[in-house]
């Protein structure tokens, strides 16, 4: 417990709480996923709940949603113990909820979903029409607009999420959980999202936000619970709190939140992208003619919703094209040619060129996730001289430099022979970044950096970055983390349905601004209307 | 091609085809609820081999069809106890059941009848005769010495005349059709062609059939639901499970008199073919089974198919279902899409 963090604020009225937690434990073997959590949810409040991951935040909530038997504690609804043994009975007692990866049929529609376990007989006729009906209520009370009869997988992501909301709601649930909502939303779905939770709670839901992202906190919770390694580190109002106080409880010590960096000094171009084109394998244009810049000592940060080509132009800046695919353009590098097809276009040509790649799925592309950490710092770089002799690997030699990299970039625990699986996200990812950033490559592809990376690994990742551009290298970022972008880049080009929307320098761009961007609008064509965006800075 | 032989190949199709319907619907079922079933095979090879060793012990079908339903079940038991609550691997399951149902038959039908594994012949005669002889005396133990009454079955399913089957004969073309093709088979294909619309029915108009399909699809949804996936699946194997049960029950004790060892004869997997060229769906599995049952129907009535140039030797004709199986499965017929849980046990998610 950090101390003076404890402001438990009950009120003297003393009206049951819509959630109370006392002393929750749960162990998965040796692992103490949830250790002694004590919570209190005011009925009608937005509650959040924040901490790095593995702290434990999910487990807590699906203890609440009947995925798991906790080993000790106990749980009161509305003021009343009760045993959550299944999912029905948290269904019945007003709980719903709405996981991260949405639990959706994708073939079936809206209203085969909705209904799913909430059928009110043996024929399905009738619960269709009655749900039909409740649908269309919903949608007039909450803003929440869906076709009932579009199939799941036509839906946007954001619809989605609101068809797992109306599921909750169809079951006339009270207590609206959210894991991570925001993770898959463009930032003006987010915005409407916000805006169907603030209209829940002025109807008196009660909703538990789970999420990594102080800014949301900040912006729409009543109330926020830390979690640090299972544990509950503090309860507070949130208009008592503030970024750095919550970062410092998640994290257990001092955290910058801004990456400290100086003004970039632009050198002469290395990477050059001419009209590139991608067409894939199932004949859809990935990419429309995309042109780049990037100087020696920049970042450039790509932003934009995924899925709208950042993907493929990593991958074949990467020098791994989807098989199939038809590429034209030219892509020149330090002013020299490289090729987008054939059999000169390879990742191991590309890093001899000096392209460096932190690709965007380290478990996919990035390790071998069975293999030791110290077999992992060699990969793709394996015919380099230091580690061979003849035909041979220098084992050796390969194990003195990966304990060296991976000492320097604090990667724990310090044990070159563990698998890449045994690390957590953040570790994982710092053995990657390690790979690539001390084969001290001109140009550095990175993709992600910091997907599922807790909040102080991040920290080191961003500064590492800054470093090496100071050294004189060019950054290539694609994130879909906008706060990322923001703070990292030193030019932003905003990427739509295989095109680059337009380019901003992150002084003058807002997150609205680029919002539109992102969306496919040029705000600067079409101002955007007052207030339809929340801005940030 | 006069009309006559037309009609009588379409009757020996309807014939041949619904084992390989029953399958593919017993299939259709397991697969929807994400359950891969590659041991339709064996539990049909179980099914009829205890269907026609209790019809020739017991001399009547109706006992026989009962066992064949039960050898069925305990297969299915076995898959799901291994694929469902031990979480094993599906394939793997599958064929262990195929390999155990074709050795078992063997051996118990050897242990039993001591023909070399077949059973006798389900023909009206001294050899059945002697086989029920002990059956008989046993039930007239109890039931004192008039056992005729339903006992009095015969041992094999016999075919059924619809009414008015020879008042329409007269009717050009409709009338032999109904006569010849649509009358004159046992229950089980009627039961068979019946399961079609009340398979399609169950599975896309009652609560059961959303479930079963949602939890082929994305199991965490029915998990998350509230609704349990363990039972859901378990409901949708028990399901295939009757079905092979009919399936090689009809083999045993209709489509031929006895249990020959093997007789199944690829029938399982013809069957799961049929099953991805149906998509997955109760009215495509009649017609890629009627495919089927038709392949098999011509190649019985022409050994060696004479085309005016060349004669299509007899060893062609009667590999056509296969050589069919064999295009259907590598994916030459348009693309079918798999229920997308399907062949992966159920963990919940940390």
């Amino acid at each position: 417990m950090t101390p003076g963090a404890q402001t438990r604020g009950r009120p003297a009225t003393a009206a049951p709480a819509a959630i109370e937690l006392r002393g929750i434990s749960k162990a998965f073997g040796p692992v103490q996923a949830n250790r002694d959590i004590d919570l209190r949810v005011e009925k009608g409040t937005i509650h959040g709940i924040i901490g790095e991951n593995g702290a434990g935040k999910s487990t807590l909530m699906s203890i609440l949603y009947g995925f798991y038997k906790p080993d000790a504690g106990e749980i009161l609804v509305g003021g009343r113990p009760l045993t959550i043994a299944d999912s029905q009975t948290a269904i019945r007692a007003g709980i719903g909820m709405v996981f991260q990866h949405f639990k959706l049929v994708q073939n079936f529609t809206v209203l085969e979903n909705i209904i799913l376990g909430a059928e009110d007989g043996r024929l399905l006729r009738p619960s269709l029409s009655k749900a039909r009906g409740v649908l269309g209520q919903l949608a007039r009370d909450y803003e929440l607009n869906v076709d009932p009869d579009e199939t799941v997988e036509d839906l946007s992501v954001g619809h989605q999420q609101r068809v797992e909301i109306l599921k909750a709601l169809y079951r006339q649930a009270d207590i609206l959980i959210l894991d991570e909502p925001t993770g898959v939303l463009t930032p003006a779905e987010a915005d409407h999202l916000f805006r169907i939770l603030e209209g829940l709670r002025a109807e008196g839901k009660t909703i538990i936000l789970i999420t990594h992202k102080l800014r949301e906190i900040m912006e729409i919770t009543d109330t926020v619970s830390v979690m640090r390694r299972g544990e509950m580190v503090a309860s507070v109002s949130t208009a008592e709190t503030s970024p750095e106080q919550l970062a410092e409880l998640m994290v257990g010590r001092k955290v910058l939140l801004n990456v400290q960096k100086a003004p970039a000094r632009p050198g002469r171009p290395i990477l050059e992208v001419r009209g590139l084109r991608m067409v894939d394998g199932d004949g859809v244009e990935r990419l429309r003619g995309i042109d780049l810049d990037i100087r020696a000592g920049e970042i450039l940060g790509i932003a934009g919703v995924s899925g709208n080509g950042q993907t493929q132009l990593l991958e074949i800046l990467g020098g791994y094209p989807e098989k199939g695919s038809a590429i034209s353009g030219a892509i020149r590098m330090n002013g020299a040619p490289v090729p987008v097809a054939g059999a000169a276009c390879n990742a191991a040509e590309r890093r001899r060129q000096g392209i460096g790649h932190i690709p965007e799925d380290r478990q996919v592309e990035g390790l071998i996730m069975d293999f030791a950490a110290w077999e992992n710092v060699a990969f793709g770089y394996h015919d380099a001289p230091e580690y061979g002799r003849g035909l041979l690997m220098d084992r050796d030699a390969i194990r003195r430099d990966a304990e060296a990299k991976i000492k320097r970039f604090d990667v724990r625990p310090p044990t070159c022979d563990l698998a890449a699986r045994n690390f957590s996200g953040g570790n994982q990812q710092k053995i990657v970044v390690a790979r690539e950033i001390e084969r001290n490559p001109d140009l550095l592809l990175i993709g992600q950096p910091t997907r599922g990376v807790d909040i102080g690994a991040i920290e080191f990742i961003h500064r590492r970055i800054v470093e090496l551009r100071d050294a004189g290298k060019a950054i290539l970022l694609v994130s879909v983390e906008l706060d990322e972008i923001l703070s990292l880049s030193d030019r932003i080009a905003v990427m739509f349905d295989g095109r680059i929307m337009g380019e901003r320098l992150p002084g003058d761009a807002t997150t609205g601004d680029l919002g539109l961007l992102m969306a496919g609008v040029d705000a600067a064509a079409n101002p955007p209307t007052q207030g339809l965006f929340r801005e940030s800075r | 091609m006069d009309l006559n032989t037309i009609l009588q190949i379409l009757d020996s199709a309807v014939r041949l085809m619904t084992p390989l319907l029953l399958a593919c619907l017993a299939g259709l079922y397991s697969e929807r609820a994400g359950v891969f079933d590659i041991g339709l095979e064996g539990k049909m090879l179980m099914a009829a081999f205890s269907a026609a060793t209790v019809a020739a012990l017991t001399g009547n079908v109706w006992l026989g069809l009962v066992a064949g339903l039960l050898g069925s079940l305990m297969l299915s038991a076995v898959h799901g106890l291994a694929s469902i609550t031990f979480r094993g691997n599906q394939l793997i399951s599958g064929v262990a059941i195929n390999f155990l149902a074709s050795g078992l038959t063997v051996l118990l039908g050897q242990k039993i009848f001591g023909l070399g594994g077949r059973t006798p012949s389900l023909t009206p005669g001294a050899e059945l005769d002697t086989q029920t002889a002990p059956f008989r005396g046993w039930l007239s133990g109890i039931t004192g010495p008039d056992t005729a009454g339903w006992l009095a079955a015969a041992p094999r399913l016999t075919d059924i005349t619809l009414p008015l089957a020879e008042t329409l004969r007269p009717v050009p073309v409709v009338g032999p059709l109904y006569a010849d093709v649509i009358s004159g088979h046992s229950i089980l294909v009627y039961v068979a062609f019946a399961m079609v619309p009340l398979t399609w029915w169950i599975l896309y108009r009652t609560r059961f059939g959303l479930r079963l399909r949602a939890v082929g699809e994305n199991p965490a949804s029915v998990d998350t639901a509230g609704v349990s996936v363990t039972r859901l699946r378990f409901a949708a194997v028990a399901i295939a499970g009757l079905l092979c049960g009919l399936a090689g029950a009809y083999l045993a004790t209709g489509l031929s008199a006895g249990f020959v060892k093997e007789m199944t004869a690829g029938r399982g997997f013809i069957a799961l073919a049929a099953l991805i060229f149906a998509k997955w769906r109760p009215w495509g599995a009649l017609g890629a089974t009627f495919l089927f049952g038709l392949l098999e129907a011509v190649a019985n009535r022409y050994p060696n198919l004479d085309l005016g140039i060349v004669t299509v030797p007899s060893m062609f004709m009667s590999a056509l279902p296969y050589i069919l199986t064999v295009i259907i499965l590598a994916g030459f017929v348009g693309r079918a899409i798999p229920p997308r849980a399907g062949g992966e046990p159920y963990v919940k998610e940390r």
